[in-house]
């Protein structure tokens, strides 16, 4: 038998999620928005942990947050953590949508009905 | 490819609400392709009696499922769907969902339509744009809008409307609704 035969996907995470951000559950600075994006503005020089290298991989091209959590598979709270810590290095922006006061105008939702009848 | 499109992605929100079991999660897969997202909220006094923490007290967080779908119109303008989780224990994390969304779609079903009393207030007291989507579940007494609209005590420029939520039309026609009603609440707004 395998000595590795009870560490599968079923059995869950051999590291507890909030091991890997040393038991914090706020990240510096604001709450990141679910549907803000994240996108890559520096080059790390450190050593980043692997999820936290994972984040940055991922975010190489714009990406929200509820995305990165849900490709990560790791919960957003962990994930907001990480990216706190991301952009305090400034290796990461985090845009958020709601935050900007930029409300959809007009023609912006027009062009969603539009792309929703396309479908 | 267009730099200005790349760097100011447009995202917009939309929440799925509506009592526990009335087709959330349906209505977000029929019209996009939907993963399950985790997060971890703190534990309110709310989950006390609800939550049973004997033995671990000092538990201060539980993890909640949500339904989470993305719905791609163009590059640089994604619609983000939410299912809200449907348990009245979850209600400290509707703030964050709602903060900023475009609206809500808030589904019923005329069985048990008290079920969705609490998401049609909130809306109300936020002044969220929302429209209610009637989900004809088999074997439902068929009511028309009218009854529904009154039942709900809803403004005159509510839509309510109904729906399978099963099939890709009709979900669709229910977020075009919802998206022309934020438009209309927009234009109004000024």
């Amino acid at each position: 038998m395998s000595a590795n035969q009870w560490l599968d996907d079923d059995a869950g995470p051999i590291v507890r999620p909030y091991a890997l951000i040393r038991g914090r559950t706020r990240s510096s600075g604001d709450t990141f928005d679910l549907i803000a994006t994240v996108s890559t503005i520096g080059e790390p020089t450190s050593d980043l942990g692997p999820e936290a290298l994972q984040i940055y991989r991922a975010a190489r091209s714009p990406i929200s947050v509820a995305d990165l959590a849900v490709e990560l598979d790791l919960p957003v709270g962990v994930v907001r953590v990480m990216l706190g810590d991301l952009r305090d290095h400034d290796l990461i922006k985090v845009t958020s949508p709601s935050a900007a006061g930029s409300r959809p105008n007009e023609g912006i939702l027009k062009e969603v009905i539009n792309g929703l009848r396309a479908l | 490819m267009d730099s200005v499109l790349s760097e100011d992605p447009v995202a917009l929100k939309i929440l799925i609400a509506g009592g526990f079991g009335v087709g959330k999660t349906t209505l977000v897969g029929a019209i996009s392709e939907i993963r399950p997202l985790r997060t971890e909220e703190v534990l309110s006094d709310r989950g006390i009696g609800v939550d049973d923490i004997d033995g671990v007290e000092t538990k201060t967080t539980t993890t909640v499922a949500m339904d989470f779908g993305r719905i791609t119109i163009r590059e640089g303008l994604v619609v983000y769907l939410f299912g809200t989780p449907g348990q009245e224990r979850f209600w400290f994390m509707w703030d964050e969902l709602s903060y900023g969304a475009l609206g809500a779609v808030v589904i019923a079903d005329t069985r048990r339509l008290t079920d969705c009393f609490p998401s049609v207030d909130y809306f109300e007291q936020r002044g969220t744009p929302f429209v209610v989507a009637v989900n004809c579940f088999d074997g439902a007494d068929r009511h028309t809008v009218d009854d529904v609209r009154i039942a709900l005590d809803l403004d005159h420029d509510v839509p309510v409307m109904l729906c399978d939520v099963r099939r890709r039309t009709s979900a669709k026609e229910v977020m075009i609704t919802l998206v022309e009603h934020s438009l209309r609440t927009l234009t109004a707004a000024g």
